[in-house]
């Protein structure tokens, strides 16, 4: 139990997607001007990220790997289908995506009211492909842990946005050098959070 | 109103033909994207990947590489099979062309420069969603003929790959003392009280270091300053 809330806490702060890898920067930038739909795509990611990679973590495991389709029958031991983990992935994404999207708009109207417009952006999000790749790379040794990997990456962009969003809108009222304004200002903040961000580097989870 | 749609025909028509290889349309689309519509600094695309992989110039390079590759072939499959694409399904259409690329281009990587490979990680399977691509198959290739389509693609991808070494060699020089694994900074320097800077190799100063490029870019080219 210990375990998944270490690497649920580590996705958040330790390896946070935005401040540690950069995943989502474009959507991040793009859609950060107000604390309201920073809130909105930061909730739809944590909901995308929290479903597609325990998803990925099965196709993973009993498609993909090496040896993985032995329980389909013996002699297909030695199948290594991983190549295909880009397509399979992106793949299962948009479709994930896609049923979310429709699932949410039956059962939710009030939520898809919120995330609507946010749910197709996601789909071409590098931070949910990037969970997928990294919950690969990692090798997690069990459903639970990439959910929790998941879920945990997702708050940390969720905490990512909000925060980008509140100082964007204050900085509003700044003098800022005319050449900076907007973008420019944006990223250097963003540097300076990750600098912040990496005080948690040295704890050992 | 036939008479409307006539008139258009007939402009089309006599359009067509008389457009050169390289028109002054087309050369347009080669050197915008290297400044006024630069995908990185003006269109804020691709930015993912252009942060992470800026440690060293020769992984600059090759994710440069990978993108033009990767661009060119999604533009051209796309700008061909565009008017055959259902609208409703474009986006996985686009998501399975470019995958379909991004695995050929990692199997090469694989086979030829595996050290390369190894270090840039999951990125290259991140070109998939590199904004950069689906941006420009979204805004272009689906609308544009396929000669066209293949000079956007090798402009926005020199717009994207200059901005990336830029970024790379002010990484490397400044942090690591050398510029493609060769050193540059001379060993006396060092002895003069010179250290190679840290925080260069660090993540946030990639970030860092493309606002200070946007904010020269902006100070030369006004007309790109934003409002607020």
């Amino acid at each position: 139990m210990l375990d998944l809330v270490n690497i649920f806490v580590k996705g958040i702060f330790i390896e946070n997607m935005i401040f540690a890898y950069f995943l989502g920067m474009c959507s991040y930038l793009a859609v950060s001007k107000t604390v309201k739909t920073g809130v909105g795509l930061g909730a739809a990611v944590i909901f995308v990220l929290g479903i597609t990679v325990p998803v990925n973590y099965l196709i993973e495991n009993y498609v993909l790997k090496e040896g993985a389709l032995i329980w389909l029958d013996e002699s297909y031991a030695s199948i290594d289908l991983s190549f295909l983990s880009f397509i399979m992935f992106i793949a299962v994404i948009a479709s994930m995506v896609q049923l979310v999207e429709m699932a949410v708009e039956k059962f939710a109207p009030a939520l898809y009211g919120a995330l609507g417009i946010f749910l197709p952006l996601i789909a071409v999000n590098c931070s949910i492909l990037g969970g997928a790749l990294f919950m690969q790379e990692r090798q997690y040794s069990s459903i639970a842990e990439a959910t929790s990997f998941g879920l945990g990456s997702g708050v940390g962009w969720f905490l990512a946005i909000v925060a980008i969003a509140a100082i964007r809108e204050k900085i509003k009222y700044s003098n800022v050098p005319a050449p900076l304004r907007g973008l420019g200002i944006t990223f250097i903040i963003t540097g300076l959070m990750g600098i912040a961000f990496m005080a948690f580097m040295g704890i050992e989870l | 109103m036939s008479t409307e749609v006539k008139a258009a025909a007939a402009e089309v028509a006599v359009k067509e033909p008389s457009e050169p290889l390289f028109s002054k349309k087309n050369k347009r689309l080669l050197t915008d994207p290297l400044n006024d519509s630069n995908p990185i600094t003006v269109q804020v695309l691709g930015i993912c990947s252009a942060l992470a992989i800026t440690v060293q110039v020769k992984q600059a390079v090759v994710m440069s590489l990978s993108v033009l590759a990767v661009m060119i072939g999604g533009n051209l499959i796309i700008s061909l099979i565009r008017n055959i694409i259902p609208s409703r399904i474009r986006i996985i259409v686009q998501l399975v062309v470019v995958a379909s690329l991004v695995i050929l281009v990692d199997q090469v990587l694989k086979a030829y420069v595996y050290d390369v490979s190894k270090a840039l990680s999951v990125f290259v399977g991140l070109i998939i969603t590199n904004c950069i691509i689906m941006g420009r198959l979204e805004a272009f290739a689906l609308a544009n003929k396929p000669w066209p389509s293949i000079l956007d693609a090798i402009g926005n991808a020199a717009g994207y790959g200059w901005i990336l070494i830029a970024v790379a060699v002010v990484r490397e020089l400044f942090g690591s003392g050398t510029l493609m694994g060769f050193t540059i900074i001379p060993e006396s320097v060092f002895g003069f009280g010179y250290m190679n800077n840290n925080m260069m190799i660090l993540p946030p100063m990639a970030l860092i270091t493309v606002g200070i490029i946007i904010w020269i870019q902006r100070s030369k080219n006004t007309a790109l300053i934003e409002e607020n």
